[in-house]
């Protein structure tokens, strides 16, 4: 096994993980989904997959691990090559130097976390001693120096992510890869482990893959995003990038844009799926226009105003949010927005499903780019 | 019993109560009656013959025995069924059941067909080595382990089945190859399922009369383990017969007990 | 051998063929008249209510298992000869059905391997009359085909070498076993004690054992697969076998037409050919 290594593993938790440039060209085949992803990350970068369910996020971590082949594709990670069918290049995971946290954390049950922590230094050859003192070591530096001799049984959700996440560095992987490592959490405790976690990820030196469908767990822990979707790579950019100009309706919904494509002719866009827009910035040719709920009003009468894009619809659905309502808002001839308004304005407006209302939103609320 | 103390809604429903009880009765009524039956001014002495204790012994001796060689042959077979993908596997699996429905007295005619002086593999074992496996305590344990082992083997294959296998995928990722896998990951996850299935194996070995009686015959202090004794009082002594079938079933349920404590209570989650 | 009237009382003069050896016959004759004696045909006769009316249904037989192929014969000649009934046998080891009768199993009849199962029976007020001895059975040694033991006398029962199986001295052929050792002043050293004769004898099939003893009956039951030998001493270990109707029969009279059948020159010629000996 170790012949196979080219940098033994360490006890010491302080000492820098060597060097994990992945460059991955996945593709998978599992029943109906086609994965088909590139993924290149530096060392010291973290990458967030996001995606639906479905869209092959936990194929590719677990084709990352070794725990899944390659159909076609190569997987190269700090210049040694993990899996290549074309060569017939496959590392099993015991041999691969990759660290996974999984969803649900699958600590041993029958394990103190203190033994969870050791188990992959063990399992590498560490004697028993040094093992041990290097898993207490990972445990202090996650803050559960007193939790050592308790079974996951008795951990807390956090605590058991902590310990997930101690074991999966304790054995000094190039590569650490994360699944929904925050789903399992109540809202209260993932605000702070997710910082704990965006931490950890930053002093770890090797690359890092998370999966996670949550936007927001992307956007704070991540230094890039890739969505997936059905097996394809959708957008792939820094998270203000993604966030402030998403390329997919499934992206859009995630960070709360309305999102609407179509062909760009001056300063005017016409919707592919009705009508024509106002926009800021004038673009030629197949765009995207993206703009917040927020900036959406809803009136009974048509508005007076300077907002360029006003039009006649019916609200066909309301969602009440934390501090506002959505409403969307369907027309012939028109796209759907969703506009947010408060809880205030539904009274005021007697807003209900079904009502008639003028949508109304300035071209300067529009970002408009290349579709 | 029909509301639930935890508070959950999920109580039992009441229609199951009546043959659940009926279920109950009809398993512990018979041990009732064998009870009220025992001459139990006569216990002391009949427990102080020889040749009782000396039937208790090899008893217990050949049921751990036999429960051993099942735990080492049948865990790993439980392994291979529970995950080969081999076609053939759900055939092997129903075969192994037969011992199950086979009748003891015919396992132990089977075993000497195989195993006898004159059986397949034991005349070659007689031939060459002068090794004669009837009527010794060694055939005991054989018919007990022949019997009792599909119990384990069932009992592991679904524990086995049951557990969650990417406990052995997170193994995998640190570091751990197979059998390391297999013994500090997968059979400490599916303990439980051991255990159940070796007490079961165990029980079964220690009530064994048929297969023994056939195989192994019958002989004080070798071949003669308490259900043997008991049959045998059976045809003359009626009273006997019935305190060492207590005295076979006291030890059983203390047995039991202590093992099920022990294991169950060793593997807290 | 020429048919001999055993006990007149009973028996009307038949042909029955009795195989009881040259050497042997006199002693077993003593035995056997022995067996005869305290029963006077007039008590079972009179103790038999229903005499008048032909005999029909069920009759239910509980028998010993060495009787198991003679009997189911003689069923079915007792069904031919009394059209209308029907014999319905459960064998198994005489002890075992003392047992089930003792605890109020609805027989008509049993016919057991020894006295002493039956004693227990009719100690417990379960028999109608008295019971009457209606064959005898003595023991053969049994070795397997070609005997590869070379077993030849009781002697070689105490040999620690050879692997000897007996019945087990609770069932009637083990404590007939007894008999014969005492007699013969040997001390047989057997590797195991089967619980009934037909496993014992089974050992002698597969080979598993050098010798057994067992009834005469059922070597002849084995046919070629086991060898029968004779020894001097089984003389002073006959069985007797008793056989009675019983006290709550549901069929008295049906019992006691099968019991009287058993007894009949018909009867007692089918269990001859099976090796019994005549009481």
């Amino acid at each position: 096994m170790s012949s196979q290594r080219s940098t033994p593993p360490t006890a010491d938790p302080r000492e820098a993980a060597p060097g994990g440039d992945l460059a991955a060209y996945l593709q998978v085949s599992r029943g109906a989904l086609q994965l088909e992803v590139d993924l290149q990350v530096p060392s010291g970068q973290v990458v967030a997959l996001l995606g639906p369910n479905g869209a092959g996020k936990t194929t590719a971590l677990h084709a990352l691990a070794g725990l899944l082949r390659l159909r076609a594709g190569s997987l190269t990670l700090g210049g040694r090559a993990l899996d290549d069918p074309t060569t017939g290049t496959f590392v099993p995971a015991a041999r691969r130097e990759v660290g996974v946290v999984f969803q649900d954390y699958l600590l041993f049950p029958h394990l103190t976390a203190l033994e969870n922590v050791a188990f992959g230094l063990r399992a590498r050859g560490v004697g028993r001693v040094a093992a041990r003192e290097a898993a207490g070591a990972w445990l202090d530096r996650v803050g559960l120096a007193d939790r050592a001799g308790v079974r996951p049984g008795q951990l807390s959700g956090g605590q058991a992510q902590r310990v997930a996440l101690a074991r999966a560095l304790a054995t000094r992987p190039r590569l650490v890869l994360l699944d929904e490592p925050l789903a399992a959490l109540d809202a209260a405790t993932r605000l702070e482990v997710r910082a704990d976690l965006a931490r950890h990820l930053r002093e770890f030196g090797g690359s890092a893959v998370l999966v996670t469908h949550d936007p927001l767990d992307a956007m704070v822990i991540a230094d890039r995003i890739i969505v997936l979707e059905q097996g394809r790579v959708v957008q792939d950019g820094a998270p203000a990038e993604v966030a402030r100009a998403p390329r997919t309706e499934y992206v859009a919904r995630l960070v709360g844009l309305n999102l609407l494509r179509g062909v760009g002719s001056g300063p005017v866009v016409s919707v592919a799926a009705g009508g024509v827009l106002h926009v800021a910035d004038p673009v030629d040719g197949p765009v995207l226009v993206a703009f917040p709920p927020t900036s959406v009003t809803l009136h009974r009468q048509r508005p007076e105003g300077s907002a360029r894009n006003v039009w006649r619809g019916a609200i066909r659905a309301l969602e009440q949010h934390a501090h506002t309502v959505r409403a969307q808002v369907t027309a012939a001839g028109h796209p759907l927005v969703l506009a947010d308004v408060t809880p205030a304005a539904v009274a005021d407006l007697d807003l209900a499903v079904g009502a008639a209302v003028w949508v109304s939103f300035k071209a300067t609320d529009t970002h408009v780019y290349p579709g | 019993m029909q509301t639930p103390a935890d508070g959950r809604g999920t109580g039992i429903p009441p229609i199951l109560l009546l043959p659940a009880g009926l279920g109950l009765a009809f398993l512990l009524l018979p041990l009732v009656g064998l009870l009220v039956r025992t001459p139990w001014s006569e216990l002391g002495t009949l427990l102080s013959r020889p040749a009782v204790l000396e039937a208790l012994r090899l008893s217990l001796v050949t049921a751990t025995a036999a429960t051993a060689i099942c735990l080492v042959l049948g865990v790993p077979l439980a392994w291979v069924l529970a995950r080969a993908t081999v076609p053939g596997v759900r055939l092997v699996r129903a075969l192994l059941t037969l011992p199950l429905v086979l009748p003891p007295v015919v396992g132990g005619v089977a075993l000497l067909l195989l195993l006898g002086r004159r059986g397949l593999i034991g005349q070659h074992l007689y031939d060459w080595f002068g090794l004669s496996l009837p009527f010794t305590s060694t055939a005991v344990v054989l018919s007990q382990a022949f019997v009792a082992m599909p119990f384990l083997v069932i009992a592991v294959e679904g524990a086995l089945r049951g557990a969650d296998r990417r406990f052995e995928d997170a193994a995998a990722t640190l570091g751990a190859g197979r059998w390391l896998i297999f013994r500090r990951v997968t059979l400490p996850l599916v303990a439980p399922g051991i255990s159940a299935g070796a007490v079961l194996c165990f029980a079964r070995a220690l009530g064994e009369f048929g297969a023994t009686i056939t195989f192994a015959g019958n002989f004080p202090g070798v071949t003669r383990t308490m259900p043997l004794s008991v049959y045998l009082a059976l045809e003359t002594d009626p009273q006997a017969a019935i305190v060492l079938a207590l005295v076979l079933l006291l030890v059983s349920v203390l047995i039991l007990l202590a093992l099920r404590g022990r294991w169950l209570n060793g593997v807290g989650s | 051998m020429p048919p001999r009237p055993l006990c007149p009382a009973r028996f009307r003069p038949a042909t029955r063929r009795v195989r009881l050896g040259g050497p042997i016959a006199p002693i077993a004759l003593i035995i056997v008249l022995s067996a005869c004696g305290g029963t006077p045909p007039e008590e079972t006769q009179t103790a038999t209510p229903g005499e008048t009316g032909p005999v029909t249904g069920d009759i239910t037989v509980f028998g010993a298992a060495s009787l198991t192929d003679s009997f189911t014969e003689l069923g079915e000649g007792f069904e031919e000869a009394h059209p209308g009934t029907s014999v319905r046998f459960s064998f198994a080891g005489s002890s075992s059905l003392a047992q089930q009768i003792l605890s109020g199993a609805p027989a008509d009849v049993f016919a057991s391997a020894s006295p002493a199962t039956m004693a227990l029976v009719a100690e417990g007020g379960r028999t109608e009359g008295d019971p009457v001895a209606f064959v005898t059975n003595r023991l053969q040694i049994a070795v397997p085909v070609g005997n590869p033991g070379r077993v030849t006398s009781l002697e070689d029962f105490t040999d620690q070498d050879r692997t000897i199986a007996l019945c087990a001295a609770e069932v009637p052929c083990g404590a007939a076993s007894a008999r014969a050792f005492e007699a013969a002043r040997l001390t047989p050293a057997p590797d195991t004690y089967e619980e009934d004769v037909r496993a014992a004898l089974t050992k002698v099939r597969l080979d598993e054992v050098d010798a057994a003893l067992v009834y005469q009956t059922d070597v002849l039951v084995a046919g070629t697969q086991v060898e029968g030998i004779d020894f001097a001493e089984s003389a002073a270990a006959v069985n007797d076998y008793p056989i009675a109707v019983l006290r709550e029969a549901p069929n008295p009279a049906g019992g006691q037409a099968f019991l009287d059948f058993v007894l009949s020159p018909d009867g007692q010629a089918v269990l001859g050919a099976a090796g019994f000996g005549s009481p």
